[in-house]
C-alpha cells in the first residue's frame, strides 16, 4: 500500500521538521519503505512551505506526490492551493485557529495546535502538535515510531517539551474520535 | 579523530545532497574546495559542518575554476579531494578538468544536474549534462561518471568514484540530479572496516635513488604517483610531456600519451562498466534511463507487465562507460521489438543505444523542469 501525505504551511512553522519527524518514524522505525521531498525554490520565512512523504510496503518507484491521501494545512494559502489535490477519500486536517475552511470542509478534521502550543509555552512546537495530532487521527505511523524520531531529531533539551506537545496533539485526536 | 567520527555508521532518514557528503568523508576525504551554487549546496553545507571537527581541510573558493584547481593541486600532493557543482559551475569548470586528466590526479566532481542551458532552472531538476560530463574538455581523454538514483547510492558511489580515481588516476564524476540530491531516504552507513578502500599505486623505489619516472605506466597503462613533497622529482604540466614530466612537444610523444590517457578507461571498460537490470531476460521493450528517471522507468516496467507487454529496464550505473556490452547482449534477446530511452535532455543518452542498434529507439525526453511521470514513459513502451 502506497500512502502519500503532504504537510503544508509558512516557512518558520517547521513544516519540513514535521516531514523529517513523520518520514523517520516510518522509514528506520515502523521499517517502511519511505521518500521525503520537499518544496524548493526561493522561498523564505513567511512563504508557503511544504513537505511531501511517501509511505510504502514496496521500494517507491515513483518519487512525487500527485494525488495527497493526507493533507495538513496549517497556512490558509496552502490551503486554497493545495486543498484542490487532496483525493476525495483523503483526509484533510488543518489547524483551525489559522486556517478557515470552506463550508464544504466545515466537519473535515484538525484542531487549534498553534494555539495549544502556546498553553504549552511555546509556539515553536505547533508543528510537533499537529504531528501527533496526525498520528493519533491517521495512524499513519505507530506511536512508539513517532516518539522515537522526536527523540533521535529534535535538540537534546527540548525533548520533553516536544514529547509532551506529542502527546498533547495525540490525545486531542483521541477525544475527538471518542466524541 | 576516531573512525566514529568520520564514518557515520548506522541508519539514518538523509538527504542524497548529505548522503553523498557522508560517502566522501567515509572514502578519506581530506580536501574539499567548492563554491556553492544550488542544487548541490548541501553537499558543502554538510561538510563545512563536519569537515573542520575531523581536521580536514574546506576551502570555499572565488569560482569554480578556483575550485577545480585547487583540488588537482591539493591530489598531486597525495590528497582525495573533491569538488560539488551544477551546470553553469560544471562549465566554467571544464578547462581544469582537462588539466587533471592530463596530469593524472586523481579527484573526485560532484555534480548536481538542473534545467540548462545557463543559468536555466537553479532550482528544478534536469539532466543534460550527459555529453558535458564525457567531452566537456577539449581534446581526447577519459573519465568515470556514476549515476545514483537514491540517497543510499549517492553514499555507494562517492566512496566508489575515490575507489575508481585513484586506481586509473582519473577524475571521476558523481551525476546526481537535482530530485535526487534533494529527495529523503533510508541511508545505511557500514562499520568502517566495511567501507571498501583501494588507494593509489605508488612508486616502488625510493626517491634518492633517482631513478623514479613519474608518466611511466606500467602494463595496465596507468603510472605509479608520488606525491609532491615526498622527494621524487616531479614536473607536471598541462602540455604533452614524457616518462619524466618534461614538455615533450613531439607527434610521437603526443600520440604515446593521449592514447594512453584514453586507453586506461577503455581497455578496462569491463572491469569499471556497471550497470542495474530489471526483467530483461524476456523483454520485447527496453527502456533505458538513469537517475531520477530510472525510478519512474521501474514503475512503468510494472505498468507495462500488468498490461501484458514484456518491458524491462536497463539503468546506467555508470553514465560513462556506457554499458553498451548489455545492450549489444540484450539484442540477442528472441522478440526484442524496441528501446525507449527515457531521460530529462533532448535525447544526449539516445544516440548512445540508436549506434548500437538497427531497431527502433524510442525518445522519451525534455529539457527538465519537472520529473518524467511513469505513464509518459509507459505510453510510448505500449505505443
Amino acid at each position: 500500500m502506497r500512502t502519500e501525505v503532504q504537510v503544508a504551511g509558512f516557512g518558520g512553522q517547521g513544516i519540513v521538521l514535521t516531514g523529517m519527524l513523520l518520514g523517520k518514524a516510518a522509514s528506520l522505525h515502523d521499517r517502511r519503505e519511505v521518500v521525503l521531498t520537499q518544496s524548493y525554490g526561493p522561498e523564505a520565512r513567511g512563504g508557503s512551505s511544504s513537505t511531501n512523504i511517501i509511505i510504502s510496503d514496496e521500494p517507491v518507484d515513483y518519487l512525487l506526490v500527485t494525488r495527497p491521501d493526507i493533507l495538513v494545512c496549517m497556512f490558509q494559502e496552502a490551503y486554497a492551493t493545495l486543498r484542490p489535490r487532496l483525493r476525495e477519500d483523503g483526509t484533510l486536517i488543518l489547524d483551525t485557529g489559522l486556517v478557515e475552511p470552506d463550508p464544504a470542509d466545515a466537519r473535515c478534521a484538525g484542531l487549534p495546535a498553534t494555539q495549544i502550543a502556546d498553553e504549552l509555552g511555546r509556539r515553536i512546537v505547533a508543528n510537533v502538535v499537529m504531528f501527533g495530532y496526525l498520528v493519533g487521527h491517521t495512524r499513519v505511523v505507530s506511536r512508539e515510531a513517532a516518539e522515537k524520531a522526536i527523540a533521535s531529531t529534535v535538540k537534546p533539551k527540548t525533548v520533553n517539551l516536544n514529547l509532551k506537545a506529542f502527546a498533547t496533539g495525540l490525545e486531542k485526536a483521541g477525544e475527538l474520535v471518542k466524541r | 579523530m576516531t573512525a566514529s567520527e568520520r564514518i557515520l555508521t548506522g541508519e539514518h532518514f538523509m538527504l542524497g545532497d548529505h548522503a553523498c557528503a557522508e560517502g566522501a568523508l567515509a572514502a578519506g576525504l581530506d580536501f574539499f574546495a567548492c563554491y556553492p551554487i544550488t542544487p548541490s549546496t548541501e553537499v558543502a553545507e554538510r561538510l563545512s559542518h563536519r569537515m573542520p571537527k575531523l581536521g580536514a581541510s574546506f576551502l570555499q573558493m572565488e569560482d569554480e575554476l578556483g575550485s577545480m584547481a585547487a583540488i588537482v593541486g591539493a591530489s598531486v600532493a597525495g590528497a582525495r579531494a573533491m569538488t560539488a557543482t551544477s551546470g553553469p559551475g560544471f562549465s566554467l569548470m571544464m578547462e581544469n578538468v582537462g588539466l587533471a586528466a592530463m596530469m593524472e590526479a586523481p579527484c573526485v566532481v560532484v555534480d548536481v544536474m538542473r534545467g540548462s542551458p545557463s543559468t536555466g532552472l537553479p532550482t528544478a531538476v534536469g539532466q543534460g549534462d550527459v555529453m558535458q560530463v564525457r567531452w566537456g574538455s577539449h581534446g581526447d581523454y577519459s573519465i568515470v561518471a556514476y549515476c545514483p538514483n537514491s540517497p543510499q547510492e549517492c553514499f555507494d558511489l562517492t566512496i566508489k568514484a575515490f575507489n575508481t580515481a585513484d586506481h586509473y588516476r582519473i577524475p571521476t564524476f558523481v551525476m546526481l540530479d537535482e530530485v535526487v540530491g534533494h529527495m529523503t531516504e533510508r541511508v545505511v552507513i557500514p562499520d568502517a572496516k566495511e567501507i571498501p578502500f583501494s588507494g593509489r599505486k605508488r612508486p616502488s623505489t625510493p626517491p634518492t635513488d633517482g631513478r623514479f619516472l613519474p608518466f611511466q605506466a606500467a602494463g595496465d597503462g596507468v603510472p605509479p604517483m608520488a606525491h609532491a613533497g615526498e622527494g621524487y622529482k616531479l614536473h607536471f604540466t598541462g602540455l604533452t610531456h614524457d616518462e619524466r614530466g618534461y614538455p615533450a612537444l613531439t607527434p610521437e610523444a603526443h600520440v604515446a600519451l593521449v592514447r594512453r590517457l584514453v586507453d586506461k578507461v577503455r581497455l578496462n571498460a569491463p572491469a569499471i562498466v556497471e550497470h542495474e537490470e530489471l526483467m530483461l531476460d524476456d523483454a520485447e521493450v527496453v527502456i533505458v534511463a538513469f537517475g531520477c528517471t530510472s525510478r519512474s522507468a521501474r514503475r512503468a516496467v510494472h505498468l507495462a507487465r500488468e498490461q501484458g507487454v514484456r518491458a524491462g529496464l536497463l539503468r546506467p550505473i555508470t553514465l560513462w562507460p556506457f554499458p553498451e556490452e548489455r545492450v549489444r547482449r540484450q539484442l540477442r534477446t528472441r522478440g526484442l521489438r524496441r528501446f525507449v530511452v527515457a531521460e530529462l535532455n533532448m535525447g544526449q543518452m539516445s544516440r548512445e543505444v540508436e549506434r548500437l542498434t538497427q531497431l527502433p529507439v524510442l525518445r522519451v525526453n525534455h529539457p527538465g523542469g519537472a520529473m518524467l511521470r511513469p505513464e509518459d514513459i509507459l505510453e510510448a513502451v505500449l505505443r
